[in-house]
């Protein structure tokens, strides 16, 4: 039998064979429960749909080029923006990191055969595959011009288009979320090595926990809002729209309930990436351990008080915008002090600068000038000016792009020579981790000029002073093109004529590193014993 | 639709925009403090990750130096969030407390109302000029903006001001700002509203007095909110059961703006914009207490503009005037 869907009667004491040599039958992967496979199978579709999000993304950087709105129409335009939010926020950068490199490693890290729910995992992948589909087809044929937060009544009773059958593939997709979610928590319960206690954990494993976490207790939120918006849509009952006596403020309440902890979804596990990197590669133990745990958790739990900060202008109640704002600077003190245990991370330690740390350290950079502007939209004042403008955009750019997907972009570095048993070519991504760097400076740093000057977002043309700005954003957004198109190829590339990199090359500590690459079907010979702190570099 | 021209205007390229108001001046002040406060920690961040860089590469060959205790370690992590959590309470009062101003409802000199739609916006001036993506305001008088959507979901957002305000369906909004200089600034609708979003702008136009005075006598004669409240107050039948002096069959509605009102159910409302744009549409949402539910709904027959008209008129009402 050359497959490696496993069955319960396997010889366990076998030589242990890799898991990419059960062969590469299309049943063997569609059909497989191994985590790592499946691993695989997200990192395929969300390439696929990361691929739509930038396209959309270009076309919008080359319209705004010129302010006149004269590339596209205004619908073509909306529309995009459209399908850009909803492709890059729920089947981009929620299944990011968790779904690809967190099914990779997370069992692994903990010394475990497999997920807890090894069938879910894959059913979860389905969801996921199958929903977005569907919603992107409904998005393209349709034309979705609500943008990704359907902002009632517009959404419910003056778009004509297909916003139901999107909302719909956002629905089931939001299933797969809650799957992963609960994976990784009873993963992370009950199958931790002998001697892996909770605080000999890897950051990594604590951060795709409390995610965990997030995606069980604000997805439903998510999937009931949609429900009410179909409710309305189809039936007629007034839930949101004031003609019919519902509140469309009610649905912005609803919709940010699940939509700001989405954005720690996104956030937390390039989190817990950046601290295997930084500790790795400074050959330190992370600076704070126990801080950093606080931290995560802190994040997760705060990350569910601060909605109302996007509504400040909304005609919430201007006392529990108050509120809202007070939390918002709260949850903004647990994220700096995991920037200044990075930092102090380095300090006395060995710093090499291999492309993993050149991502990680960019990811500092990106995060904080993310974060620090986080907090200017938590003053009052200044997010009544600022907010709807680009500064938005380019804040939460900063956090997304900067951090998530540079985490990503580090993660997928960091693990590859584990994922795949190869070594990718480093100039070539030193290359590419640097237009990264730059280009995301470069396309979003404008941005925040721009907002402060008063540039609304979602603009299909804009009055002419702004056209400078826009024309170097557009410019960088080419050269952040290049950071993603190198790695595509340079990695596929390595797969087969790559180096071999052997189980450690990095020498890190961490029990994914200690079974050979790639690993063994069941990942390890024996179940690994636990003896000593996370992070024990000598 | 109609392609009406955009009037933008024309003002270049300004980082920090022109500061139409105190206020826009304190917002800024405001700014230049988290871009002193970011630009110090950045610096600080930036400094230390170049200063480890440079004298712990391991090309050097040196071995790993003592690390610190995990005392001290804690000690730099809770004096850092305590520092930290210091200048975010200051951050957060000066903010809110700028907010209060621009939001809360102190006296004003003259009251726009502001109703959008898709895609313009049109205001109504307190003698009754109306005006589409353009407002014209005098110098130095507080204005009040009454804001409303008869569709979708709009923000109105007056950058020189620093003010942004959504329009809702439903609901009215206020802000308030005291224009102290003359000259033209941005316009614009902040909120995505659909298809031609981006072209739902246009400028505020910030007057002398009296060249707005001979602005207002030079845009023609159109009653004022409150007179064309009085019309239409007849013309739907609304003074038929709300007498003057007779409060049998409705209660009468000299004086009560602003009130407290005893509902059927026990509860006590405010007689505010909202209240009375509920009682209009719903009657028996909100009923007055002592009477019956007979009042017809108006939902479906009366615009956004009629109804801010009929507001303005019963706003306009001292007890014991109200003339038919």
């Amino acid at each position: 039998m050359t497959s490696v869907v496993y069955s319960e009667n396997e010889d366990r004491h076998a030589t242990p064979r890799d898991y990419l040599s059960g062969g590469w039958s299309i049943r063997s992967w569609l059909l497989t429960v191994d985590h790592k496979r499946i691993a695989w199978l997200y990192a395929v579709s969300i390439t696929g749909f990361f691929f739509f999000g930038s396209a959309a993304a270009l076309l919008i950087r080359l319209e705004l080029i010129s302010p006149a709105g004269d590339l596209l129409s205004a619908e073509s335009y909306n529309k995009l923006f459209s399908l850009h939010g909803i492709v890059m926020v729920w089947f981009f950068l929620i299944p990011s990191i968790p779904a690809t490199l967190g099914n990779f490693l997370l069992p692994m890290m903990i010394g475990a055969r497999d997920m807890a729910f090894p069938k879910l995992n894959l059913l979860s992948w389905y969801i996921y595959t199958l929903g977005g589909l569907f919603t992107l087809a409904a998005v393209i044929a349709g034309g979705v011009d609500t943008g990704w937060t359907f902002y009632t009544p517009y959404s419910t009773l003056f778009s004509n288009s297909a916003v139901l059958a999107a909302a719909t593939g956002v629905f089931i997709v939001g299933f797969s979320s809650i799957l992963t979610g609960i994976n990784f928590i009873v993963t992370t319960h009950t199958m931790r090595a002998p001697g892996l206690s909770w605080l000999r954990l890897p950051l990594f494993v604590w951060a795709n926990y409390a995610t965990g976490l997030v995606m069980v207790l604000a997805t439903p939120v998510l999937a009931v809002t949609l429900l009410l918006i179909a409710l309305e849509r189809v039936l007629g009952i007034g839930i949101f729209d004031p003609a019919l006596g519902g509140d469309p403020l009610l649905f912005q309440h609803l919709f940010w309930f699940y939509s700001h902890p989405a954005v720690y979804i996104m956030i937390l596990p390039a989190m817990g990436v950046v601290s295997e990197i930084v500790a790795c590669f400074s050959r330190n133990p992370i600076f704070g351990y126990m801080g950093m745990v606080l931290s995560i958790m802190a994040i997760a739990l705060f990350g569910f008080v601060v909605w109302g900060h996007h509504m400040f202008v909304s005609g919430q109640s201007m006392y529990a915008g108050i509120l809202f704002s007070f939390f918002t600077f709260l949850v903004a003190v647990p994220s700096a002090i995991k920037t200044l245990n990075w930092t102090a991370t380095l300090f006395r330690g060995q710093i090499s600068f291999s492309v993993p740390m050149i991502y990680a350290l960019s990811f500092l950079e990106l995060f904080t000038v993310g974060g620090l502007t986080g907090v200017f939209l938590a003053a009052l004042a200044l997010d009544v000016h600022l907010h709807d403008t680009y500064f938005i955009t380019a804040h939460f750019h900063y956090i997304m792009v900067g951090g998530a997907v540079t985490g990503y972009m580090g993660g997928l570095h960091f693990w590859w020579p584990k994922l795949t048993g190869r070594m990718y070519s480093r100039p070539w991504a030193t290359v590419a981790a640097l237009a990264l760097l730059i280009g995301l400076n470069l396309t979003f740093y404008p941005q925040f000029l721009l907002g402060y000057a008063g540039m609304p977002r979602r603009y299909h043309s804009y009055p002419e002073e702004f056209e400078i700005l826009q024309v170097l954003s557009s410019l960088g957004a080419g050269v952040l093109a290049l950071g993603y198109l190198l790695p595509l190829i340079y990695l596929s590339w390595s797969l087969r004529h790559g180096e071999k990199s052997g189980p450690n090359p990095w020498d890190a500590t961490g029990l994914e590193w200690q079974t050979p690459s790639p690993p063994p079907v069941h990942n390890f010979a024996e179940t690994p014993v636990v003896t000593e702190e996370p992070y024990a570099y000598k | 639709m109609s392609e009406q021209a955009i009037e933008d205007p024309q003002i270049g390229l300004q980082l920090i925009p022109q500061q139409g108001s105190e206020y826009a001046a304190q917002v800024d002040h405001l700014y230049y403090a988290l871009l002193g406060i970011s630009g110090l920690l950045m610096a600080i961040l930036a400094g230390l990750v170049v200063v480890f860089a440079a004298r712990y590469r391991r090309t050097l060959g040196r071995g790993r130096g003592k690390l610190l205790s995990d005392r001290s370690g804690r000690r730099v992590e809770i004096g850092f969030a305590l520092s930290l959590c210091a200048a975010f309470i200051g951050l957060f009062f000066w903010a809110s407390h700028l907010y209060l101003e621009l939001y809360g409802k102190p006296a004003t000199d003259i009251t726009i109302d502001v109703v959008a739609k898709q895609w313009m916006w049109k205001f109504q001036h307190p003698d009754g000029t109306r005006e589409i993506n353009t407002l014209h305001l005098p110098v130095g008088e507080t204005v009040q903006l009454r804001i409303t959507s008869q569709d979708v979901v709009h923000s109105l957002s007056f950058p020189a001001f620093r003010l942004k305000r959504d329009a809702v369906p439903g609901m009215y909004t206020t802000a308030q700002f005291t224009p102290i200089r003359t000259g033209e600034s941005h316009l614009f609708c902040a909120e995505y509203c659909g298809t031609d979003h981006s072209r739902m702008r246009g400028k505020v136009v910030v007057m002398s007095q009296t060249g707005y005075q001979r602005w207002l006598a030079g845009q023609g004669d159109a009653p004022s909110p409150a007179d064309a409240g009085e019309q239409l107050f007849q013309s739907y039948g609304c003074s038929g059961c709300h007498k003057p002096g007779d409060a049998t069959l409705a209660p009468e509605l000299a004086g009560i703006f602003g009130k407290p009102v005893p509902l059927a159910s026990g509860e006590t409302v405010v007689a505010d914009e909202a209240y009375i744009r509920d009682s209009i549409l719903q009657p028996q949402k909100q009923l007055v207490s002592g009477y019956q539910p007979i009042m017809p709904s108006y939902s479906g027959q009366i615009s956004e503009e009629e109804i801010l008209q009929i507001i303005s008129y019963i706003q306009s009402l001292t007890p014991g005037e109200q003339n038919d």
